[in-house]
């Protein structure tokens, strides 16, 4: 099976509807998503995301493909977003369509885990006191990637 | 040997600079070699480099670990570990 990959690594907004709607028509019956969101409360005014602009398209790309290869996909899109943004905006898209909604729902699960551990971001969050810090990487993000590598 | 290193995130801020190019001496062979000759600079490096085990790095395009040689590399990047998604 031939996957369609969608890549995008962008300081723009994306359509969730739109990017949705193209994977629709590729004949696979199923869709699934999975749609990142700057979390607010804490006072939290502003989440500023950082990358490597060098490889990071490159980084997603194989992530999709690794997506690809493992579960029986027709579509795979995957849209980070840099720069800084407001709560409530949107953070990362991925999705997946499959003829089997098991292949979708997981593949979708696997491209975020992935992304959250393999994609080179970083968050700084800036909140309404003035204070700033660096988002630290959580040892539950790491644990759900390697789900991924124990299943096989 | 002429490498370019970039540094990211909270790394970056305490070297206060995004990137550089360094000739390490011909002992500094993998990537934590490197990371030991960039902190013994003091000052900020080795503010950035307290940790040497919540270092990642990049060599190219390539996720790199502590012992990967460094030999040929064109472009490093040193960096805390990602928060994206």
């Amino acid at each position: 099976m031939s996957a369609t990959l969608s890549v995008g690594v962008q300081a723009a907004d994306f359509d969730v509807g739109a990017e949705l709607a193209k994977l629709e028509p590729l004949g696979g019956g199923g869709v699934a998503s999975f749609t990142g969101v700057v979390r607010g409360g804490n006072g939290l005014t502003a989440l500023e995301l950082e990358h490597h602009p060098g490889i990071t398209e490159t980084m997603i790309r194989r992530i999709a493909e690794q997506a690809a290869g493992r579960w029986p996909l027709l579509g795979v899109t995957a849209i980070h977003r840099h720069g800084r943004l407001a709560p409530g905006d949107r953070i990362v898209l991925v999705a997946a369509a499959s003829p089997h909604r098991s292949a979708a729902l997981e593949a979708t699960a696997f491209l975020i885990d992935w992304l959250k551990t393999r994609a080179p971001f970083w968050k700084k969050e800036y909140f309404a006191d003035g204070t700033s810090r660096w988002v630290e990487a959580r040892a539950a993000d790491d644990e759900a990637a390697k789900r991924w590598i124990e299943q096989g | 040997m002429a490498i370019a290193i970039l540094y990211f995130a909270s790394v970056r801020e305490a070297i206060g600079h995004s990137s550089e190019t360094v000739a390490p001496p011909p002992d500094v062979v993998t990537i934590a070699d490197l990371i030991g000759w960039l902190a013994a600079r003091g000052g900020g490096y080795a503010v950035a480099f307290a940790n040497p085990g919540q270092i990642r790095a990049a060599i190219g395009d390539d996720f790199a670990e502590p012992g990967t040689p460094i030999a040929g590399a064109r472009e490093i990047a040193l960096f805390p570990p990602v928060t994206g998604g």
